[in-house]
């Protein structure tokens, strides 16, 4: 079973009817007694880094991911949960993540020539860096779907996926059975899909 | 980089696409459940659903159909049509639209573009503007057409931009049904105003109009069409595939 960590940030809708399209056993929640179970996790979000970094932590919910993670769950974060990943993020002050990938989350303000507008958002096509599980049934330059102002930087190591803005921006990442998604695969459309169908296929480590 | 998009647009009225739609393989052509899943497998980019209902059943029916519209189709959704408040930014946003558009409402009211933008953030909140020279000026026009408000449009929509809008849809009532092209000097002076996506509606007549298009203005974001893709004389694929041609990044 795969739980969605539920703790009030963002629609949770087309997640979870993605999930259900590709016949995962989904289970919306911000039970840690449920979480605790589940052999997976996802981990969405969408706003401000802050707000969902204290509202994560209500309950442990923050300890917890970091616990299944460690476990050898396959844990998976979606655009702003992704980011959450990191050990830090730059978006109005420094604000300490999870610290499951190293890297740190920093503004495209500045970073990105002049005349490209932020947010980056739109389809933008996958240059694969590694291969990765969650890339099995995709190819490199299928198009998915951002919408986003930050990115993850200084995290080559785990770097599975770019997309090319002006400068290269991290698409997807992956350490162990961590793995991080800045676009939207449920609107991603049927790449969005498979890549949600091949992360519900992954074991885990044992 | 990011993909030029090609946007239809569904009017739904009482629970049915409105215009007649002929399509081989679909059978219910106004079930806007299988024209979604039909746009989307041929490729749209995104879709813009507007509700043309004036009553609360057809309302409530609406928010129905976009419920499993959103649960079957995994490409962004956007919504519009009666929008006036927060309350109706949060029906649509919790029955899977990613993008509410504003128009009319926006007019009467031009703080809920701010209210909303802080609300749900600036991706969230996409401005309508039907435009149409008076006089040789750029006119805001309401009520889906029929009303003049004598406000100038660039300056409007650089007002709603700086609230908080994060696309604009610029809809030319001159070249709205003439099928002759895109209004590319409207566009223009759209595009030469503010930073945020523009997105051309009303003109499209043919593949040769796009390509025109984001050949002239490359600061377009993404062409919205209704009539000519409902009614079969553009197919979305061809359309993309001589987009590519002539080196208009698209998303095939």
């Amino acid at each position: 079973m795969i739980a969605v960590i539920d703790y009030g940030v963002g629609n949770l809708f087309s997640l979870c009817s993605s999930l259900k399209y590709v016949g995962a056993d989904t289970v919306v929640t911000g039970d840690p007694e449920v979480i605790k179970k589940a052999d997976k996790i996802i981990l969405p979000g969408v706003g401000a880094f802050q707000d969902a970094r204290k509202k994560l932590s209500v309950n442990g919910l923050d300890e917890l991911v970091i616990e299944k993670a460690k476990s050898g769950s396959p844990v998976l974060g979606i655009c702003l949960g992704m980011q959450m990943l990191f050990e830090e993020s730059h978006e109005y002050g420094v604000h300490k993540g999870l610290g499951l990938i190293k890297g740190k989350v920093v503004a495209m303000k500045g970073r990105i020539p002049e005349g490209l507008d932020i947010p980056h958002m739109g389809w933008n096509a996958l240059k694969f860096h590694n291969s990765s599980p969650i890339f099995k049934y995709i190819n490199e330059g299928d198009c998915v779907y951002f919408v986003h102002s930050y990115f993850a930087d200084g995290c080559d190591q785990s770097l599975i996926a770019s997309a090319e803005y002006g400068i290269r921006i991290t698409a997807a990442v992956q350490s162990g059975n961590v793995y991080g998604c800045q676009f939207h695969p449920e609107k991603s459309g049927n790449v969005g899909l498979k890549i949600l169908k091949a992360f519900c296929e992954e074991d885990g480590i044992q | 980089m990011i993909t030029k998009r090609i946007i239809p647009c569904l009017d739904v009225k009482n629970g049915r696409v409105v215009k007649g739609v002929n399509f081989e393989g679909l059978n219910d052509v106004s079930d806007p459940v299988s024209l979604a899943a039909y746009y989307s497998n041929a490729g749209a980019d995104e879709l813009v659903f507007y509700d043309i209902t004036a009553s609360a059943e057809g309302r409530q029916l609406f928010t129905d159909i976009l419920k499993e519209v959103a649960s079957k189709i995994f490409i962004p959704l956007t919504v519009g049509g009666g929008i006036n408040t927060l309350d109706d930014f949060d029906r649509v946003l919790k029955c899977g639209a990613d993008k509410v558009s504003v128009n009319s409402g926006a007019i009467r009211n031009p703080q809920l573009v701010e209210e909303a933008a802080k609300k749900y953030g600036d991706q969230c909140v996409v401005l309508s503007a039907d435009i149409k020279r008076v006089d040789g000026r750029f006119t805001v026009f309401s009520k889906g057409g029929r009303e003049n408000t004598g406000m100038e449009a660039i300056e409007w929509i650089k007002r709603c931009v700086g609230m908080g809008a994060g696309e604009v849809v610029v809809n030319s009532i001159d070249t709205d049904g003439v099928k002759q092209g895109f209004d590319l000097e409207m566009l223009s002076a759209v595009c030469d105003a503010v930073k945020v996506p523009v997105i051309a509606s009303g003109g499209a007549g043919g593949i040769d109009h796009f390509t025109e298009l984001f050949k002239a203005d490359p600061c377009v974001s993404a062409g919205l069409a209704a009539s000519i893709f409902h009614f079969g004389e553009v197919k979305i694929q061809d359309l993309k595939k001589e987009l590519k041609k002539n080196d208009i990044l698209v998303r095939l």
